[in-house]
């Protein structure tokens, strides 16, 4: 806080402390990136503290080396009959094919909310019934329909991100500029063209912020799936290495899923910038 | 010669609420314009002009009376009457070539044609190199300029312009001035310019259409020749500062006062 406000004397103190050559006076803040990276250093050093000065049993809280160990082993031999990179796949091709299965519903479905009464009327209330659902809630019935086979993990994904999509779609299409609408028409378009042509290429950015949102969503949806019902998979991983209490595969598992769910936020900004560069240049 | 006619057009916008009172925004305007006209519809807020030029766009239908083209009742918008909006209505999804090439490819004409037709419009607005421009990055007049290409790319026969120059800084605004008068004298359209700028008005005319606020009623529709002595090769600084000018404007400026205080009289 003192940091970030420039308070002179509260700074100074602190830079003459490091840096006494430096002049006292027109020092920057601290940028914001460097106090989250020493957070996190300094988390993992206390982790590496506790577990050397044996505070904990390596039963509930193993060394950050011993993670990192047996990453590598998840890596190379893998555990309960894959390899991590297997695991990843199974896990994301399931949230992906859920991504797929809920675009193709969702799009036209958002698209028929935000143009028509008749598709408001008919669709909000659906939305609105699972928008407030949890997944998991659902998922028990999911499993007494489907089995608990891929189909089952991919529709729960799929109903998960489904809100979102459509939520986002249809505000999008409301939010299309009247004079975009008219204009197309001026130059002779006909309904479906406009739709085609300017409603949903306007609607793209809503869309694909949308989808990014989704696919929060649908990740930590399919970890939970998985930990229910799986054979292969991320969730699956973690909740066999907790039954045999190998603590260590369990936090290295915690560990990739969220790198992975980090990793799918970074791509979905940068296939907003890709897509819809006007976006965020305006 | 195609001929753009309002007879007796009135339009009303239904009440807003129940208590609120229907509105009258158009009260029984009579005026046409040909195809080689210039003719420009001043007025103040209130007087109806933007839903005059949305009329003739087909956008909207008449209460009262009726839009024609050539002697046949508009129904709707039709690529014979182009639009050029006043916050250029680009699309950021298309670069400027594509935007001058969107009423081309409605129509269905093939890639490469579009291309070499959007090119040639681009020269012709004076954005020759420009087509991969991202629109978003351009400036205000050029934006302008994409939308007036983009207009003309629909071949119409009629151009109607939203105050086009609204949202321009003064010195782009008087450039653009002289290059719509360029564009319009080389296109043979028909234009019907909508804008606050008594000094644009009697540039940009052949014939000035003064409308008077609440309800809007055509208080004048005067000749205008000083388009003509601009076009023929006359700076517009000079044209400005000429008594004939100086006259004019103040006539005009009279006349739109004149009508305002008649109306706050009756109000």
């Amino acid at each position: 806080m003192t940091l970030t406000t420039d308070q002179e004397e509260t700074y100074n103190s602190d830079a003459n402390a490091t840096e006494p050559a430096r002049a006292p006076d027109r020092t920057r803040p601290v940028p914001i990136f460097l106090i989250s990276l020493l957070t996190v250093v300094g988390l993992v050093a206390s982790w590496a503290a506790a577990t050397s000065a044996e505070l904990v049993s390596p039963l509930f809280l193993p060394s950050p080396a011993a993670v990192a160990l047996s990453l590598l082993h998840l890596v190379s031999v893998g555990f309960v009959d894959s390899t991590l990179l297997e695991h990843v796949q199974a896990s994301l091709g399931r949230v992906l094919g859920g991504l797929a299965v809920s675009v193709v519903i969702g799009v036209p479905a958002g698209l028929a909310i935000g143009t028509s009464r008749i598709g408001r009327g008919v669709l909000d209330p659906i939305v609105e019934f699972l928008r407030p659902l949890p997944p998991l809630a659902y998922l028990p019935l999911i499993i007494i329909w489907f089995g608990i086979g891929e189909a089952s993990k991919v529709t729960v994904i799929a109903l998960s991100m489904l809100p979102s999509i459509i939520i986002s779609t249809a505000s999008g299409v409301r939010c299309v500029p009247k004079d975009h609408i008219n204009a197309a028409r001026a130059f002779g378009a006909t309904k479906g063209q406009v739709t085609l042509h300017v409603v949903l290429p306007s609607a793209l950015p809503s869309i694909l912020t949308g989808t990014r949102i989704a696919l929060g969503a649908g990740w930590s949806t399919l970890v939970a799936a998985e930990l229910v019902a799986a054979t292969r998979g991320l969730g699956f991983m973690i909740q066999s290495a907790a039954q045999f209490l190998v603590t260590d595969v369990v936090i290295a598992g915690i560990a990739v899923i969220a790198l992975i769910a980090i990793l799918l936020e970074i791509a979905a900004r940068a296939l907003e910038r890709w897509l819809a560069p006007w976006a965020s240049a305006s | 010669m195609s001929q753009l006619s309002f007879n007796e057009v009135s339009l009303v916008y239904p009440p807003r609420d129940r208590r609120a009172a229907s509105q009258l925004v158009l009260d029984r305007v009579t005026v046409s314009l040909a195809t080689g006209e210039f003719v420009v519809v001043i007025g103040r807020s209130g007087s109806g002009k933007t839903s005059l030029l949305n009329l003739a766009a087909g956008f909207q239908e008449p209460t009262g009376g009726t839009v024609k083209l050539d002697g046949n009742t508009i129904e709707g918008p039709g690529a014979e009457r182009a639009v050029v909006f006043q916050d250029d209505a680009l699309y950021p999804w298309l670069d400027a070539r594509d935007n001058v090439a969107f009423p081309l490819r409605l129509r269905g004409v093939g890639e490469r044609e579009r291309r070499a037709r959007a090119d040639e419009l681009l020269d012709l607005v004076g954005l020759t190199g420009a087509g991969n421009r991202r629109v978003w990055e351009l400036s205000g007049g050029m934006r302008q300029r994409v939308g007036i290409a983009r207009a003309l790319a629909a071949e119409p026969r009629f151009l109607l312009l939203d105050e086009p120059l609204g949202a321009l800084d003064a010195l782009t605004r008087n450039r653009m001035q002289t290059f719509l008068l360029d564009v319009w004298a080389k296109s043979r359209c028909g234009a019907l310019l909508i804008t606050h700028s008594i000094d644009e008005a009697l540039l940009l005319a052949t014939r000035i259409v003064v409308l008077s606020p609440n309800p809007g009623r055509l208080a004048a529709d005067i000749t205008s020749s000083f388009a003509a002595d601009i076009l023929a090769g006359t700076p517009a600084s000079v044209v400005r500062s000429s008594p004939a000018f100086k006259r004019m404007h103040d006539d005009v400026t009279g006349l739109i006062n004149s009508v305002t205080l008649e109306e706050e009289l009756a109000a």
